[in-house]
């Protein structure tokens, strides 16, 4: 029992810090809340499989172009919709979302769920980890979320691009003063963010069928881990990660699976009234309570 | 004529100037002319149910639902008007549904007990489960209202209260149809001129500030939450109402009182009408909702498709239908040549 939590929970917290990772990273640079990425989420899982067995195409190829697509979609749903109604909170919230839906439902209309829809795993067969059977699918997602986590943070904390990006989060006006432009600011982070959503569609769709209501639960997932983790800490991120994959994996094999989606809904509705920076953000404190 | 070497100009109306304050009012006309869209509204709304004992049975439910839905948009545009932004209406909505349908089932209680019950008591629960939450602003307040309702639906399924999954069912009604009819057309009235004039009250200032500058309006002595609060509880009232009436319409409340479509519903219906105002709300419900109903056809497309009039209006026409009807009538507009005058 003991075992089991720790390997799949493991694996849970891993595929939550790659699914929140994206949307955290838009919101972290740009201040933009994209709810959009429950359906672009979606939408890579869609289009690797089309790719896959309508066009044929090598495996390691559709992943690629589909996370190329939904980064350049990012960046359009940006260029299109976000810039009108930038720094309008409620719009910003309510276009995004509104899109995600409309996404998402277009795809149920369509009629695309059931088992038809699923990825193979990119890596066949598994390893047994004291006494637990694991696939590579999941080891290869840990080690996917592990270098993702990382690479972003090399990217914000030491590249020239990714501090301006960071610059532009932390000041805007200081940093238009040094020339750095926000309208590319943030179509890069929104397009950023919409690889990552992407990517994490692509390694986390082969462990089940592509279904419908994924984007609605995604959009929670990340919204728990998010809000759990401090809305623009990455450090946050990966602890909250690690604290609700725990325990979602704890409830489902301890109690019961019927209440693991509610674990992440009471992680929002608790942290956001205890502490609603999150366990280790803590810049935002002064804006966002009176 | 719309060639770039004219502009359009625009004049408030004579009758305006003279009218838009209570004492330069001097004549019929000028009364008619503030009083008549009012007038016609009442009468309209009051003549819908009539009208629609020709439509036919089906038609006579999209009243209800329209009703339902106009009132869940004044609610929004309530707590709106407060800075309070809501992407999960339907909590208020299922908390007022379920209540009532509660005391239904246990205790047999009539509708004329149970609505004015739960209506003010699901109001009351939803001030107080929000009230440690109200000093959150802008995005923090709306992903907690967007997580609220999915969280009660969790929370039915996975413990099995209140009927679980399947539901209460076998509720007391209404005495007929147009009784049913007529209970709500009142309460959208009354709401909607409740609404009205609390706005125009010293009030409904403080509440309006508090959404500009609530640091200011700290700063005047005002305790800020306990406005807040109060200001929920007005709002949830409608939300409530609706969400307790409908349980004994259908004689049935599920899970689906929490569902999504209670929440978009009247965020897009504010939109389309005008956001932040009151007889934009009803205009935005009294469009949407029929539509959406002749939409049926297209199943789950259609949650898409008024998804996408939702974004299409934040885009291109923020400022809503009421407002552009609005400048309609209260203003003269003509194009005049650049640089001739």
């Amino acid at each position: 029992m003991v075992e089991v939590i720790i390997i799949y929970g493991l694996v849970a917290s891993a595929v939550l810090l790659l699914v929140s990772l994206g949307f955290s990273i838009t919101f972290g640079l740009s201040g933009i809340a994209n709810l959009s990425y429950g359906g672009i989420y979606l939408s890579a899982g869609y289009l690797t499989w089309y790719l896959l067995y309508e066009l044929e195409f090598p495996y390691i190829l559709a992943l690629f172009i589909s996370v190329i697509t939904m980064a350049i979609f990012g960046a359009l749903i940006y260029k299109i919709v976000i810039i009108r109604v930038r720094g309008n909170i409620m719009n910003e919230v309510v276009v995004t979302f509104a899109l995600g839906l409309a996404i998402i439902e277009l795809f149920r209309w369509l009629g695309l769920g059931g088992y038809r829809y699923s990825l193979p795993s990119i890596v066949q067969g598994g390893v047994r980890i004291i006494g637990i059977n694991l696939d590579y699918q999941r080891i290869l997602i840990i080690f996917a979320a592990i270098l993702v986590a990382s690479s972003l943070w090399y990217f914000t904390r030491r590249t020239k691009t990714g501090l301006a990006l960071l610059g532009m989060a932390q000041d805007e006006y200081t940093a238009l003063s040094l020339g750095i432009d926000s309208d590319w600011a943030a179509t890069y982070s929104c397009a950023l963010g919409a690889a990552i959503t992407a990517l994490a569609a692509v390694m986390i769709f082969p462990l089940g069928v592509i279904s419908i209501d994924e984007g609605y639960k995604i959009l929670i997932r990340m919204l728990a881990v998010t809000v759990l983790g401090g809305l623009e800490s990455t450090k946050g991120l990966v602890l909250a990660a690690i604290i609700l994959g725990f325990f979602q994996i704890g409830v489902g094999t301890l109690v019961s699976p019927r209440w693991t989606e509610a674990v992440f809904l009471g992680a929002i509705l608790f942290v956001l009234a205890i502490k609603p920076s999150g366990i280790m953000g803590q810049s935002k404190e002064l804006e966002e309570r009176v | 004529m719309k060639n770039s070497s004219y502009r359009k100009e625009r004049m408030d109306r004579g009758i305006k100037a003279r009218a838009d304050d209570i004492f330069a009012i001097s004549s019929y006309k000028e009364i008619a002319y503030l009083v008549l869209p009012r007038f016609l509204f009442i009468v309209f709304i009051l003549l819908v149910p009539i009208l629609g004992q020709y439509a036919g049975h089906y038609w006579q439910g999209i009243i209800v639902i329209t009703c339902i839905i106009a009132l869940l948009t004044l609610s929004w545009t309530f707590m709106f008007s407060v800075g309070l932004i809501s992407l999960g209406h339907a909590v208020f909505f299922g908390v007022g549904a379920y209540i009532a349908g509660w005391m239904s089932f246990e205790f047999g209680l009539s509708p004329l007990v149970t609505i004015p019950v739960a209506t003010v008591s699901g109001a009351a629960l939803g001030a107080l489960l929000f009230y440690p939450v109200l000093r959150l602003r802008g995005i923090y307040f709306a992903l907690i209202t967007f997580a609220l309702p999915l969280f009660m639906m969790r929370l039915i399924e996975a413990t099995g209260y209140l009927g679980g999954t399947a539901g209460l069912s076998r509720l007391a009604s209404f005495p007929s149809r147009m009784v049913a009819t007529y209970i709500i057309i009142l309460v959208l009235l009354i709401v909607v001129f409740g609404y009205l004039r609390i706005q125009d009250m010293d009030y409904g200032l403080v509440l309006r500030a508090i959404r500009d500058n609530d640091l200011s309006v700290y700063a005047a002595g005002i305790n800020v939450p306990l406005f807040k609060a109060q200001a929920l509880f007005l709002g949830a009232l409608p939300a409530t109402f609706a969400g307790a009436f409908l349980t004994h319409h259908y004689r049935f409340v599920g899970m689906t009182a929490f569902a999504l479509e209670y929440s978009m519903f009247p965020i897009t219906s504010a939109v389309i009408g005008g956001t932040g105002l009151y007889p934009g709300a009803v205009l935005g419900a009294f469009l949407l909702t029929p539509l959406s109903e002749s939409l049926r056809a297209f199943g789950t497309l259609r949650i898409a498709i008024y998804s996408l009039v939702l974004v299409f209006f934040i885009l291109r026409l923020p400022q809503g239908l009421f407002r552009f009807i609005q400048r309609k009538y209260h203003q003269y507009e003509r194009w005049v040549p650049i640089g001739k005058e």
